[in-house]
């Protein structure tokens, strides 16, 4: 249990919790895992989620119509942990689900759930003083997001803030897929490696092998997000979790 | 950015009770957005401290506040209404004879000479009512910038008007379906459209929302309000009000009302939030209320009370003035609501309806649905204080914009004038 890539580039898999339902989401998870992917980015499915395209925006509601909680999103993460001890578990959420909880109950939860991290989209790090203060004391990796329009001021302190992994974003935008990757993606890992050992994902519009072979070329690992999301969307749920399994396996072809 | 800026980016905020450096209000506010947009709201942030102390700035913007807008707003004396009220002498702050027909333009234009200092061609805004997205697509026709206006698709039915009238001035609107395709939704899309085009986009958020330095900066914008006010009730009355009413959806006609009385202690604060049609989540927009009300969270960037649910989910929200039907509240209007400073009380779809007729058939002023919210607690209050009391209230905007629905809402036949059952 711990984040760590050791085939070039790496695979960071997102999926949104509950959608199309939380026994599902699990047997996605194991797939992707068994097929290649280091680390699982649990997404807890919110109303307003303003950072995501039209993709994730509907997963979203379609989970959060389902009545999927962050509580249940931890149930899952419990099981994934189980069946897969040596995976990377990442949780992913927006703040509002983590605060109504309460940061520290949620922080203990993610802990024992076995979650190695966490990632907040709108948690940025001025904000972040009892956040971080919770995962170290949980023993949890707090991953930032850093952007193209991160001055270097702010990618320093990004970079000495997280753990486990930076997650590099490529683009100016929201989640979504893409047809090819634009200079963004590699001129904001070079930044980011002024100020970290850590490793590098690359998320948002990499959407296929073709990307993730170009994103190995400068950053440690890819994250797909929204590609596979739109399979599970337009697949049987019954047969999802082959078919991401496939996806995954082929995107280091 | 400025260096100083660059040398506080560390932890230090928290969304518990522990107050941080930027942008706060109590505990309330912050900037809690994808790392993307820190950028630019710190680019904001320098360019608005550098206009605000900027005389030539703030000359250009008194002289269109007056030579375009028509400020000053007179505070009218509404007699016939007092007598027949038979209590308090009540005072409108008339912000529905602005241009553009409502108090929006004072931040709208503030906001749109901003863009144009920053060398922004393209703005965007969100609308709920409509009156920001027209006083908006109005700045942006005035100072010749790009502008495209998010709106809720059942805003755009039931604001019919101000869709066309946007569209007359220049602007885009682009309709939105998710979620309840209200405020709250037009908030999101106009804040991705901003996250995807941050480089070359000023976003012109109509409350005193967001994070910071919004909730700051339009809040400064609307300050006017209660700056003329203060002075004419002065003059007219010679002293104070008793109380200070304005209703409050995001917060920003109430803010600019309220913001000149905060240390004048005997001045009573009175928000007034929409009770819509009942008091279980959903029903209404009363993030206030005791009872059914919201708790604090974050939502679009800013930690201030919320309407949700148990998990963390932000709840639908119910109003017959898409204006007030919003889940949060601005961070200010939270903190006064703790200190006890201000209360916010509500009131209901019918109450403001009824409001509409009354002010109409004393005063021959038509509200608009919004602002009719603060006539109904005034019409409600006026009859309880005595006849030396003096009740103002901040007549935000004005109602044409509200025919379509109040045709369908109200049965008027010659003397009579009832809600619809």
């Amino acid at each position: 249990m711990a984040i760590k890539f050791e085939k070039k580039p790496g695979l960071v898999i997102y999926l949104t919790a509950g959608d199309p339902d939380l026994a599902t989401t699990r047997d996605i998870a194991l797939a992707a895992i068994d097929n290649g992917a280091d680390v699982i980015e649990l997404g807890v499915p919110f109303s307003d989620p303003l950072a995501d395209g039209p993709v994730i925006q509907r997963a979203s509601e379609r989970a959060v119509a389902k009545g999927t909680r962050l509580t249940d999103v931890l149930g899952i993460a419990k099981e994934i942990r189980a069946a897969r001890p040596e995976a990377g578990l990442i949780l992913f959420s927006y703040l509002n689900p983590v605060i109504r909880l309460g940061m520290k109950e949620f922080a203990a939860k993610a802990a024992e759930a076995g979650a190695d991290g966490v990632l907040l989209t709108d948690m940025i790090v001025e904000e972040a003083g009892e956040y971080l203060a919770e995962m170290k004391a949980n023993s949890l990796a707090p991953v930032f997001l850093a952007a193209p329009t991160s001055p270097d001021v702010r990618l320093k302190a990004i970079a000495e803030n997280s753990k486990g992994f930076v997650y590099a974003i490529s683009r100016v935008g929201i989640t979504g897929t893409q047809s090819s990757l634009t200079s963004d993606a590699s001129e904001i890992v070079t930044r980011l490696k002024k100020f970290t050992t850590l490793p590098i994902a690359v998320g948002f519009g990499v959407s296929n092998a073709e990307h993730v072979k170009a994103v190995g070329e400068f950053a440690d690992a890819a994250v797909i997000g929204s590609a596979i999301v739109q399979l599970i969307e337009k697949t049987d749920a019954k047969e999802a979790a082959a078919a991401v399994g496939r996806f995954v396996a082929g995107l280091r072809a | 950015m400025s260096s100083t800026t660059a040398a506080m980016v560390s932890p230090g905020g928290s969304v518990s009770p522990v107050r941080s450096a930027v942008g706060r209000f109590g505990v309330y506010g912050g900037r809690y957005v994808p790392e993307t947009l820190m950028a630019a709201l710190e680019e904001l942030e320098a360019a608005y401290n550098e206009a605000k102390d900027d005389a030539s700035f703030q000359a250009e913007l008194a002289d269109l506040l007056h030579n375009y807008c028509g400020r000053p707003t007179p505070l009218y004396y509404a007699k016939r209404l007092s007598d027949q009220l038979g209590g308090a002498k009540i005072y409108l702050k008339r912000e529905d004879l602005l241009h553009t027909g409502a108090h929006k333009i004072n931040n709208a234009l503030g906001q749109g000479l901003l863009a144009k200092r920053m060398g922004k061609q393209r703005v965007i805004a969100e609308t709920g009512a409509g009156q920001h997205g027209v006083a908006t697509a109005t700045v942006c026709a005035l100072l010749g910038m790009d502008c495209v206006i998010y709106m809720g698709e059942e805003d755009m039915r039931r604001q019919e008007l101000n869709v066309y009238r946007m569209r007359l001035l220049g602007a885009e609107v682009r309709g939105v379906s998710a979620g309840s395709a209200t405020l709250k939704d037009a908030i999101s899309e106009a804040m991705r459209d901003w996250v995807t085009n941050v480089r070359t986009t000023f976003y012109i958020l109509g409350s005193a929302l967001g994070s910071h330095p919004y909730p700051t900066m339009v809040r400064d914008f609307h300050r006017v309000i209660s700056i003329e006010a203060k002075q004419q009730i002065l003059e007219q009355e010679g002293k104070l009000p008793t109380a200070v009413v304005a209703c409050v959806g995001g917060g920003s006609n109430a803010i600019g009302a309220f913001y000149e009385f905060i240390d004048d202690a005997d001045v009573k604060l009175i928000g007034v939030e929409a009770g819509g049609r009942g008091s279980a989540i959903g029903e209404h927009a009363a993030r206030f209320a005791k009872i059914g009300g919201g708790v604090p969270g974050v939502l679009q960037g800013t930690y201030s009370y919320v309407l949700q649910d148990d998990a963390g989910q932000i709840a639908l929200t119910h109003s017959v003035s898409a204006g007030l039907d919003y889940a949060s509240v601005g961070p200010e209007h939270a903190m006064l609501h703790d200190s006890g400073r201000a209360t916010y009380t509500s009131a209901t779809d019918d109450e403001a309806l009824k409001a509409v007729v009354t002010l109409a058939r004393t005063e021959g002023i038509l509200p608009a649905l919004e602002s009719a919210h603060a006539v109904a607690e005034a019409i409600k209050l006026a009859p309880t204080m005595s006849k030396d009391a003096v009740l103002m209230v901040n007549l935000s905007g004005r109602g044409d914009k509200d025919m379509g629905i109040l045709s369908k809402e109200l049965d008027v036949k010659g003397a009579k004038a009832e809600v619809k059952a």
